[in-house]
């Protein structure tokens, strides 16, 4: 204990921190939190804060907008003042790109006592919140009901009569829009109220520990965040114009419903467009360059969610070929899209459709960042990174203080696995080592019904287990047997457990059904805590919920060994 | 350690088999006349009467099952099966499961493709015993798709004088070199999958959409089915279009939907009965009325039902008797140019079942005495309740019988099926005057077939025999009226039939012979 105690005080005294957050809420984030070496970290923490607030007023050398915190515009004019690297920091920490990634470290910065401040080139909120998940969701919301309105079968089940259900394009596409408004100023809100500073321009690495805001502001930061997401990808030889060649940038905006259109890529991006988009009259087709749709799914996932998803709406697809062209409508001519064989390269087929959507996945954006500037090379366009996140040089060697988290490492190019890498790093940089366990991160297909998996598919764990040499077990059950899901009428949907019989330890859960998205979590949870099949047998599930159909899965599983850690002690109330 | 609770089957493990032999007897004209082809098996011996094809058929899983979807296919065409060997997994409404083949052999084809489904008891495979028979298998897989085309879209090929023309069924024509390079079919996805369910060749449809494409509704049309209603009103985008957006773009031959009305889409069986009848209107039909005494064939049937036969087994074998004199009546024109004499009879039933109209059939009914042919007769009604008639015990009927006398109805016409050259309609009978062979006249009820056969309960759904009894006087009678096929049943032949007939009801003894 004392020694971690001195550990912890040593960087501390060796730099000057600038000043408080002008609150306490750092402070008091530390007095509640239940880690005990955070605690003690914490108790250090607060002295040297206090002295810092006395040096802010007595020699602050930042000029500081009228505004105060709540204010974007921070000059800073520590750049003269010191070399390189700079003995005393703008910031604790600088992280450039407020996406979701950008926002929840730096959230989590401020509660671990960290001077915050993040970097906006473009607007907050980032991919998933103007062009991505958020205005996907409010879409796909809307595709849900259409949906339910149209299945003139379901509705009959349900007792229910409906007549003509109809929809407003520009009403739908203002849903989508307001929502994503909306989230983004919560988000500029959540970070603002807790004194993270927003500073607005292009952010471009300088050097170590350096870097330049916009034109001509430059910050200096102890730690450094890259988290400048993603962008669509599109492959050579296709014109995207906007209006007919689309990315899912333009086709969030639904400015148009066309008739048909071609869809290329059949992972989440483009399964989630082609439920808005049938659901809104279109008739769609697939190109995808692998041999079977929804490649990235757990097998006999991804076939069941061809059977719903694909085969009875009106879709069809060609796959093993790429879209080597394709041209926008213009001059009266239709898009036309130019086929090969994925294999042979001879070509194939000619489409002719009324727009095409770009879903071919995304690629990672760097641009501007100044990767050079500290002898850094992007790997297939993404930033190298250990599994700590930390960023390696042309060299392999690791580059102090500079973190990469999100889409632009490439990872796991999800939302929430940016957020994740990023709290874990702050923790790092406050001291305590953590290692995002990946195979925890869950992910989610928002199609009706949808999908969500984690941790492992089935072929991946077999191929695990043949490596380890350790069994692999599989359970299953169907929401048909759920009450909740057929009391919705929504029977179809299977739950998949794969698992290790001899120990109960949890290798990947896939879900596919009603809320599959929001089912997930019970799983991952488990995977992220270590808890083992074998004692979930024994949690209690609300009946009748969905959350049954888990309940059911884990006691289907056969695990051979024994309870291997007892449910903790009851608390008598 | 293989984890014995992983099972194949989604739900459980249930695994059911389904398979039945083909004798070439009972097989549909079309099949029978393909599976002969002499031209497509050259080598082979052309005196083989028996062929070992059975067919794989689409098992009921469970009670209410009505059809069944296709999973996947376990077994792809060409694989050895041995007995007892899971080959297609089956969704019903509750569970998705195996289906075992009973027999060895060779799955020579695929019927119904993953994906696609099939009503229960439809053949979904063929399953051949040996390899010489897999070609057989095909070329029958091919002649099952092929039928159902409306004579319309598909104009049928001159009379194939090749050996190779019919073989080759399966595979699309290549490409027809036309001026300006190969003419691509540009189809969207839904048309290419209706064209598919309504097995409409997609080549024949001409496109009416953007650039000429082929547009659902094109495919509907070559099908001639009524177009569904189209997906949504997207409002917003008509705005370009139309300065007042308020008002959805609705097809314009449909009138507008009076306010306040419901529409309920056509079922299944709705929508076969919707085209079935608006097939019948390419036959050239007229009908010819007939009065008939039924005295004697009510006291006859009082006699016998004791004993448990049914007034459709008298009626039915009535017609049967008729029909063996006057072969033309029961037969019927398929393709406007020949006459095809069925061998059997098989007399259709019209029966109302709940929410809809099928024809159970009494096969042989000439042949099969009365008992039998109630027993048989009760066992269809029995299935047709629960939708688990086979295909070849609805679609079999060579004339078909429909009697609407139990709800009073004196007279009406019936609209001729597809694929049969005449239909019986049945009144009440009714006392009426008449004026016998001395002279006098006398009270008599125009015919009997009031007593006529089943009907369901409506608000039940469960169907149920009920006798409705008129009362008669002395003599009943009864306005039997019959649709026919001109093309290839004449008035003088109907008349004689029915003529034959009326002697077979007013002398009722030969029925129970």
């Amino acid at each position: 204990m004392q020694s971690s105690l001195t550990l912890s005080l040593a960087p501390q005294t060796s730099l000057t921190i600038p000043r408080s957050q002008g609150n306490s809420i750092g402070s008091l984030g530390f007095a509640s939190s239940s880690k005990p070496i955070n605690l003690r970290f914490c108790g250090l923490r607060r002295e040297a804060l206090g002295f810092s607030s006395i040096g802010q007023h007595s020699a602050s050398h930042r000029v500081r907008a009228p505004g105060g915190r709540a204010d974007k515009i921070v000059v800073s004019a520590s750049f003269s003042d010191n070399g390189s690297p700079p003995k005393s920091f703008d910031y604790d920490l600088l992280i450039i790109g407020a996406g979701v990634g950008g926002h929840g470290a730096a959230l989590h910065a401020v509660e671990k006592g960290l001077k915050t401040a993040i970097v906006e080139g473009d607007v907050v909120g980032g991919t998933c919140v103007n062009r991505g998940c958020v205005p996907s969701k409010a879409l796909l919301a809307v595709s849900g009901r259409m949906r339910e309105l149209q299945s003139e079968h379901h509705l009959k089940a349900l007792g229910l009569q409906v007549s003509a259900a109809g929809y407003d394009r520009q009403g739908v596409a203002d849903h989508a829009n307001n929502l994503a408004s909306k989230i983004r100023n919560n988000l500029t809100n959540s970070m603002k109220a807790i004194g993270v500073d927003i500073l607005t321009g292009v952010g471009t690495i300088l050097g170590p520990q350096k870097v330049k805001v916009g034109s001509d502001n430059v910050v200096t930061a102890k730690e450094i965040i890259i988290a400048t997401g993603s962008v669509p990808f599109v492959p050579k030889g296709i014109e995207v114009d906007g209006k007919t060649v689309i990315t899912s940038d333009h086709a969030l905006k639904l400015e148009f419903v066309p008739d048909w259109i071609a869809i290329v890529g059949s992972g989440y991006i483009g399964l989630e467009f082609s439920d808005v988009y049938t659901a809104l009259g279109s008739e769609v087709t697939f190109i995808e360059a692998l041999d079977q749709l929804m490649p990235g799914f757990d097998p006999e996932i991804g076939k069941l969610a061809q059977r719903v998803l694909i085969n009875p709406r009106k879709i069809d697809y060609h796959t093993g070929v790429f879209a080597t062209k394709i041209t926008p409508a213009k001059d009266g001519k239709p898009v036309t899209i130019e086929l090969i064989d994925a294999k042979t390269k001879e070509p194939k087929d000619t489409l002719e459709v009324d727009a095409a959507l770009i879903a071919t996945g995304r690629a990672p954006f760097t641009q501007g960042l100044g990767l050079d500037n500290i002898n850094v090379a992007t790997q297939r366009g993404f930033i190298p990174v250990d599994e700590r996140m930390r960023i390696t040089d042309a060299n392999g060697n690791l580059v102090p203080h500079l973190y990469c988290i999100g889409d632009a490492n490439g990872k796991m190019m999800l939302a929430h696995a940016a957020s994740a890498q990023g709290i874990s790093v702050v923790e790092q940089i406050t001291g305590r080592d953590h290692v995002l366990n990946h195979l925890s991160v869950p992910a989610a297909c928002f199609t009706h019904p949808e999908i969500s998996m984690v941790g492992l598919t089935e072929p991946q764990a077999r191929e695990k287990a043949e490596k380890e040499g350790f069994e692999v077990g599989i359970a299953k059950t169907s929401f048909k047997a759920n009450t909740k899901a057929l009391a919705e009428n929504e029977g179809e949907g299977l739950a998949k457990l794969i698992y290790r019989p001899d120990n109960g330890e949890i290798l990947g859960v896939h879900i596919f059904g009603l809320h599959a998205a929001d089912l997930i979590h019970e799983a991952s949870n488990a995977i992220a805590l270590g808890t083992r099949i074998q004692d979930l047998q024994f949690a209690v599930h609300a009946h009748p919920t969905l959350s049954e159909v888990l309940d059911e899965l884990f006691k289907s599983a056969k695990v051979k060994g024994h309870v291997s850690s007892p449910v903790s002690e009851p608390i008598a109330v | 350690m293989a984890s014995p609770f992983v099972s194949r089957a989604l739900l459980s493990s249930t695994s059911l088999s389904f398979s039945s032999s083909l004798s070439s007897t009972s097989l549909p004209p079309h099949i029978r006349s393909s599976s002969s082809f002499p031209a497509k098996s050259p080598r082979r011996r052309v005196l083989t009467v028996r062929s070992k094809i059975r067919e794989i058929f689409m098992p009921a899983l469970s009670s209410t099952m009505t059809e069944g979807k296709i999973v996947s296919w376990i077994k792809s065409e060409g694989d050895i099966l041995s007995k007892g060997e899971s080959v297609v997994v089956v969704e019903s409404d509750k569970a998705d499961m195996d289906v075992e083949t009973f027999y060895d052999g060779i799955l020579a084809a695929i019927v119904v493709p993953e994906g696609e489904s099939a009503p229960v008891g439809a053949p979904i495979g063929l399953l051949a015993e040996t390899e010489e028979e897999v070609a057989e298998a095909r070329a029958k897989a091919a002649s099952k798709s092929a039928p159902s085309t409306p004579a319309s879209v598909t104009p049928s090929p001159p009379p194939a004088t090749s050996t190779t023309a019919p073989a080759i069924a399966q595979t699309p024509p290549p490409a027809q070199p036309v001026s300006d390079g190969p003419r691509k079919i540009v189809a969207t996805p839904y048309a290419k999958k209706l064209a598919k369910q309504h097995k409409v060749d997609i080549e024949s449809v001409v496109g009416t959409g953007p650039f000429g494409r082929i547009t659902p509704g094109d495919v509907e049309a070559a099908a001639g089915i009524t177009p569904s209603k189209s997906v949504g009103t997207n409002a917003g985008l008509n705005v370009a279009a139309e300065p007042a957006p308020t008002k959805p773009a609705t097809p314009a031959s449909a009138p507008p939907p009076i306010p306040g009305s419901t529409v309920v889409p056509f079922t299944t069986m709705q929508a076969a009965v919707s085209k079935n009848m608006l097939d019948s209107l390419s036959v050239p039909t007229f009908r010819v009325g007939y009065p008939v005494i039924t005295d004697a064939f009510d006291a006859l049937y009082e006699k016998v039902k004791p004993k448990g036969v049914t007034m459709t087994a008298l009626l039915a074998k009535a017609a049967a008797m008729a029909l063996v004199q006057h072969p033309v009546v029961n037969a019927a024109c398929k393709d406007g140019k020949n006459f095809t004499y069925n061998s059997s009879v098989n007399i259709a039933v019209a029966v109302a079942i709940d929410g809809g109209l099928i024809t159970p059939v009494l096969q042989d009914a000439d042949k099969l005495d009365l008992y039998l042919l109630s027993e048989k007769w009760k066992e269809l009604v029995k299935k047709a309740r629960a939708k688990q008639l086979q295909p070849n015990e609805y679609n079999s009927g060579t004339f078909t019988l429909s009697n609407l006398g139990m709800f009073g109805v004196d007279r009406f016409d019936a609209i001729l099926p597809p694929g049969q050259g005449a239909i019986m309609a049945v009144g009440a009978s009714k006392p009426t005057v008449v004026t016998d062979a001395e002279g006098f006249f006398s009270v008599k009820s125009k015919m009997l077939l009031i007593h006529l056969v089943s009907c369901l309960d409506w608000k039940k759904g469960f169907l149920r025999m009920c006798h409705v009894h008129f009362p008669c006087f002395r003599d009943a009678f009864s306005e039997v009226n019959v649709t026919a096929d001109h093309r290839v049943i004449y008035g003088a032949d109907l008349a004689a039939f029915l003529q034959t007939f009326a002697k077979v009801i007013e002398n009722p003894e030969s029925l129970t012979l």
